[in-house]
């Protein structure tokens, strides 16, 4: 199992957050437990450049070989960037998960609550593996 | 609690992701089953199959028997042969699709799913009371691991005196293999050459680990079953529980040829079939290419592209690694071939109708 980030936030839906202390643009993407648990990744939907997104709203979709999850929301704000290198070579999310497979930028409204630190995101998969 | 496998240790120390199947405990994939599926097209593959039923029916009227059991004509079988055939229930619905193997003139060994042997046992058990035959679920003795793909001769020769050569498709012969006895039996389930070996439970680490070591040099590697359901969905190879069901007649599923009616006998299941020998079904089993990478899956609709009627079911799909497209077997309105699409989760994605396989190895 790959190392959890330290400098990230998570959700107990398995996306990352970038950013979170620096600014009000924060990154999104799919933890690596979360990738090597779907397999490999053939299909990512991302949200449109300029959607409005509500925390917990099924913004997208990520699609393996085996299954399909949605994305959801981590944060309210809007969507102000996506990851077309993504939508177009998937695989992206299980090479580099918390790099290069990153899935989308949103200017924060208001506050990222309800988020678990590297800490509690380590417990979380811990107990589920 | 699923049940492990013998060779459980072994995926663990692969660092196999594991998941139940049919009450199973199997590798899923070792790491990328895209990579394992290309393994076994382009080299080879090494497959599990410990969770396969092995029922033994034998005596002086076991083919008889089996006859009378199974929709095939089994008596007709040379030994050291198999034959694919089906057990279906007094309507007709088929409970289950079969390898049987023809290892004596009084002996055969039927491979049933792993969803369905005990079912399949105790059928043939009832089935064959009044013949001279003996039927003996013997699944717990026995592992099975397959080798697939173009390289599985060259690998298997190096460990066996076995005349594989001469060995053809759909025969079986019992033989040593790295030190092991074992029945060897050239079937498969992925569309490639390959070899099935069905050993004692108490072989399957060493033979394992002779065929990894063997293998190695020729591009073998470990696959889960993750890669097995793509390779054997290129391949146009019905899955029991999603192409084929109780619902269906071996006819609902395009299978009518493994019916034979014209064995000596009656059989379990003929007065129903009979009728329908002659008449088209409702729908037919149907393979499907979609246009972008959205895949249709098990459960989803087949509609008309044009105004959302509903006129199918998809029961396998996947992301298909050879045509680089989503491809999927579905159940199909008889006559419908253009203008469909499938509703994944709410869009209308158009999809191609062709013939199946999708997938046909260069011989």
């Amino acid at each position: 199992m790959s190392s959890i980030p330290e400098d990230l936030h998570y959700t107990k839906e398995h996306e990352w957050i970038g950013g979170v202390d620096d600014g009000l643009t924060l990154t999104v993407g799919i933890t690596a437990y979360a990738a090597e648990a779907l397999g490999d990744v053939v299909y990512v939907q991302v949200p449109e450049v300029g959607a409005s997104i509500a925390t917990g709203d099924a913004v997208g979709e990520v699609e393996s070989t085996k299954s399909v999850s949605d994305i959801f929301a981590p944060v309210t704000g809007e969507v102000v960037e996506v990851n077309q290198a993504v939508v177009d070579d998937p695989s992206l999310v299980n090479s580099d998960s918390y790099g290069d497979g990153w899935l989308f930028r949103v200017r924060l409204e208001g506050s990222a609550d309800d988020l678990l630190s590297p800490e509690e995101y380590t417990a979380l998969t811990s107990g589920e593996s | 609690m699923s049940r492990p496998t013998p060779l459980r240790g072994v995926h663990e120390s692969l660092g196999a992701t594991l998941t139940d199947f049919a009450g199973w405990l199997m590798p899923l994939r070792y790491g990328s089953e895209s990579a394992e599926h290309n393994a076994v097209r382009q080299a080879a593959g090494l497959f599990d199959l410990s969770h396969m039923g092995e029922i033994f029916v034998t005596g002086p009227q076991a083919a008889e028997a089996l006859d009378h059991a199974l929709v095939g004509h089994l008596s007709a079988l040379v030994p050291g042969r198999a034959r694919y055939t089906m057990i279906v229930d007094a309507g007709g619905g088929v409970l289950d699709d079969l390898i049987v193997y023809r290892l004596a003139p009084e002996e055969f060994m039927v491979v049933a799913n792993a969803s369905n042997y005990p079912r399949v046992a105790a059928e043939l058990t009832e089935r064959a009371k009044e013949f001279d035959a003996a039927v003996r679920d013997r699944s717990e003795e026995y592992a099975l691991v397959a080798i697939q793909g173009p390289r599985s001769v060259e690998i298997l020769s190096t460990l066996t005196d076995a005349d594989l050569d001469g060995l053809g498709y759909y025969a079986g012969l019992p033989a040593v293999v790295a030190g092991h006895e074992a029945l060897v039996a050239r079937t498969g389930y992925t569309g490639e050459d390959g070899f099935e070996l069905f050993v004692a439970a108490s072989a399957a680490e060493p033979l394992w680990a002779a065929l990894t070591e063997a293998g190695a040099p020729h591009g073998l590697v470990p696959a889960g079953l993750s890669a097995r359901d793509t390779l054997r969905l290129e391949a146009g190879m019905p899955l029991y529980g999603n192409e084929l069901s109780a619902d269906l007649t071996p006819f609902d599923a395009g299978l009518g040829r493994v019916v034979r009616f014209d064995k000596p006998g009656d059989f379990v299941g003929r007065a129903a079939l009979e009728p329908l020998r002659d008449v088209p079904p409702a729908r037919r089993l149907v393979g499907l290419v979609g246009h972008g990478r959205r895949v249709p899956r098990h459960g989803y609709p087949v509609v008309v592209a044009d105004d959302g009627t509903v006129v199918g079911e998809v029961t396998s799909g996947a992301p298909s690694q050879t045509l680089g497209r989503p491809i999927a077997m579905a159940y199909v309105d008889s006559g419908l071939s253009s203008g469909l699409a499938v509703d994944i989760r709410g869009s209308r994605e158009p999809v191609e109708v062709v013939e199946l396989p999708f997938y046909r190895r260069k011989k």
